[in-house]
């Protein structure tokens, strides 16, 4: 029933779009605004920093998609865009920085060492993804990804944006009052940080070998 | 037309840059037979490099290391005015092969370079009594302040204590670490893995109790 109404209101806005009218529905309007206006957080941890520097500048230009602006706060960011090896002193800051974002905020984990550690994933100092703290929207392998990767996966997350429904049991984060907004903030324990990982945001696909 | 060619020649030459030359190398037994002189009791041994490099080192007593340091730094002639790279060394058993009882040691290697006289390296080391509660060997911070980053590290990495440092702290380990990485029975803690590991080893099991909601879902 709900699939012949959108086929039939599709219609309808195709044949008015032919006589000049333009019509539109609050949700479409509401995540295309969002979805052009992605800024990210000032926030580079290695090499992978130098390729989303060189995204933002002119030969690349993520400003195209709306990105231009990276805001030196997190209180003013809507993305972070986590570009590098994460250590293990420094995954409480970078979940601290995302704490502090306000909400809807998206995270791009970057290059081979944010999505899972890198080349220097038995490194004692080395957290093997940003993925065991907080939630990521998209992942980026490379090493360091190109620019043009980093663009794919932004336009992937505007894609993502475009197509959440703001109503449901789908709807995204910031409009579900139960779903939290801040995540647990690792501590500096005696051999590592404790908790490893959290169990709320981590949850890996499993290799089984029988 | 011969004159003014050869005058752009000399000028040519007048302007080409001064070839820098390598610092020289310093014979080690030279260093230690000045040292012995001129640090009276210091005990000094020549530890023999034997591959193609040939960069023998001198083992210095800790008692006596920071005058022997303070003499090569001022000596006339060595002048071995900077400290290029300090670094630690774990030797878990001493010797090769293994002797039972024996506990090993942890070395301090100090790269040492005259830039004045344009010498070097002059390679000296220090060793400690074991590697558990005998780790002190005297800082040379003092004696040349480059080595007061590469100090820390190897207080951080290896657990060596400098005594007389002015600043011991951990430097890439945060306060409240209690291990010591770099050293070779260093053992991370277990991290729960679901990639499979290389060299065929399986992957590690989930996490224990720490996290029970963490799921067999794959």
């Amino acid at each position: 029933m709900g699939d012949e109404m959108d086929e039939e209101l599709q219609g309808l806005k195709a044949e008015l779009s032919k006589h000049g009218i333009f019509t539109t529905t609050f949700e479409e309007m509401y995540n295309w605004g969002r979805k052009n206006s992605v800024w990210p957080l000032t926030f580079g941890l290695a090499c992978c920093a130098i390729e989303m520097i060189a995204t933002t500048m002119a030969r690349y230009d993520l400003a195209r998609f709306g990105a231009e602006v990276f805001r030196a706060s997190p209180r003013q960011a809507d993305l972070i865009i986590v570009s590098g090896t994460v250590t293990k002193k420094m995954a409480p800051q970078v979940v601290r920085l995302y704490n502090q974002m306000p909400e809807p905020k998206y995270v791009i984990a970057m290059g081979a060492c944010a999505i899972s550690g890198g080349p220097f994933r038995d490194g004692y100092n080395v957290l093997r993804g940003i993925d065991r703290y907080i939630p990521v929207d998209v992942h980026i392998p490379g090493c360091p990804p190109r620019p043009e990767a980093l663009i794919d996966a932004f336009m992937m997350l505007q894609k993502k944006i475009a197509a959440q429904s703001l109503t449901g049991e789908d709807r995204p984060r910031h409009l579900r009052e139960d779903a939290p907004s801040e995540f647990v903030v690792p501590k500096e324990g005696e051999h590592g940080l404790e908790p490893p990982q959290n169990a709320e945001v981590w949850n890996p696909l499993r290799v089984i070998q029988e | 037309m011969t004159e003014p060619e050869a005058k752009t020649g000399e000028i040519r030459a007048a302007a080409a840059p001064p070839v820098t030359a390598p610092p020289e190398p310093v014979s080690a037994e030279q260093v230690k037979s000045v040292l012995e002189a001129g640090v009276p009791g210091c005990q000094v041994e020549l530890v023999v490099n034997g591959n193609p490099s040939a960069q023998h080192s001198l083992r210095i007593d800790p008692a006596h290391a920071r005058a022997s340091a303070e003499f090569l730094r001022s000596h006339s002639e060595l002048k071995l005015d900077y400290c290029s790279n300090v670094t630690g060394v774990d030797w878990p058993v001493a010797g090769s092969p293994a002797t039972p009882g024996n506990p090993g040691y942890l070395e301090a290697v100090y790269h040492l370079y005259s830039m004045e006289k344009k010498l070097g390296p002059v390679i000296v080391r220090m060793r400690t009594g074991n590697r558990t509660d005998d780790v002190q060997l005297p800082s040379l911070t003092p004696v040349w302040r480059s080595a007061e980053f590469q100090e820390r590290e190897i207080f951080d990495l290896y657990g060596i204590v400098f005594v007389g440092h002015p600043d011991l702290r951990r430097l890439l380990m945060w306060e409240g670490f209690v291990d010591h990485p770099m050293r070779k029975d260093y053992v991370p803690p277990p991290e729960d893995d679901p990639m499979p590991q290389f060299h065929g080893k399986p992957p590690a099991a989930p996490a224990q109790s720490a996290n029970p909601g963490t799921g067999e879902k794959g």
